[in-house]
């Protein structure tokens, strides 16, 4: 592991983080967005951001996706 | 329910979703009605993930796991109905609603798995090497090393007990942060602030220090 991806492990990243709360309240748009194949990190950078520094938040992301997925036959 | 919310929503909002909304506004027997298929919808969305998480908790199954589900669905649906007003139609009405039950049952599901755990609080030498070890290449070890015994200051120096106490929990020795808030009777949300701010202190820090520079060179 590099220096920097234990400083990631560790510290996160240092950008603008929504936070669980604001993540969970803005995941259905930022799935539904993905999806149909936006650049989300360019619409939702905050969400995006906490997704890569909030591991729970991050597995209910993939559980999301995996639903909407199902439910529209995906 | 007031006009305003009503008012809020967008022209486009597609017709399900709609349903949905005008059916959780209504009174008497619609809004129970509406109540109750969104409880069904919740239910079935709480066991779809539980289904997918099943390979991390094995051990929870039967009507063990079928009481796991019915709660989230059954608090996933009161921050629904609370959360109404804040629906803005930016995405279908029942993708918005899942989240609420995913995020309940992964809760759940976390917490059931380490009911009988405890906060993993090690800071020692040992906890430090093994960190060491994965640090850095051959010819990089000697700044890993530095860069960590950095770190390992400024936690000690910079943090609040309790910011020290969720970061070396859930940075430093994986530990999930549901499990963590739960054991410190709090929330995710409330949690994962702490752990940010603990974060943003180390590395405003390490940045003073001139350990950073390389990373932000990158």
């Amino acid at each position: 592991m590099s220096d920097r991806d234990l400083i990631t492990r560790l510290l996160g990243t240092p950008g603008e983080d929504t936070g669980c709360e604001g993540a969970l309240a803005r995941l259905a748009e930022y799935v539904e967005s993905e999806l149909a194949g936006s650049e989300t990190a360019d619409l939702i950078p905050a969400v995006a951001e906490h997704l890569r520094n909030c591991p729970a938040c991050a597995e209910d992301y993939r559980g999301l996706v995996a639903l909407v997925r199902e439910r529209d036959g995906g | 329910m007031g006009p305003e919310s009503t008012i809020s929503l967008p022209q486009e909002l597609d017709a399900e979703s709609r349903a949905w909304v005008d059916g959780l506004r209504a009174t008497g027997t619609e809004h129970a009605r509406a109540l109750e298929r969104l409880h069904d919808l919740l239910l079935r969305a709480a066991h779809a993930e539980s289904r997918r998480r099943s390979h991390l908790y094995p051990q929870i199954r039967g009507t063990e796991l079928d009481d796991l589900c019915r709660q989230a669905a059954d608090d996933a649906l009161l921050a629904v109905t609370a959360k109404l007003n804040g629906y803005r139609g930016a995405s279908r009405f029942t993708t918005w609603a899942y989240a609420f039950a995913i995020f309940e049952i992964s809760v759940k599901l976390r917490r059931h798995a380490w009911r009988r755990g405890r906060i993993p609080t090690a800071d020692d030498d040992a906890t430090w090497d093994r960190l060491a070890e994965s640090a850095g290449t051959a010819q990089t070890k000697a700044e890993s090393a530095e860069l960590l015994s950095a770190l390992r200051r400024a936690i000690a120096e910079e943090l609040t007990p309790r910011q020290r106490q969720v970061f070396v929990a859930v940075a430093l020795n994986d530990a999930e942060i549901d499990v963590v808030a739960g054991q410190l009777q709090s929330t995710r949300g409330a949690v994962y602030k702490v752990l940010h701010d603990a974060r943003t202190k180390l590395r405003g820090r390490l940045e003073r220090e001139g350990h950073l520079q390389q990373e932000r060179k990158r």
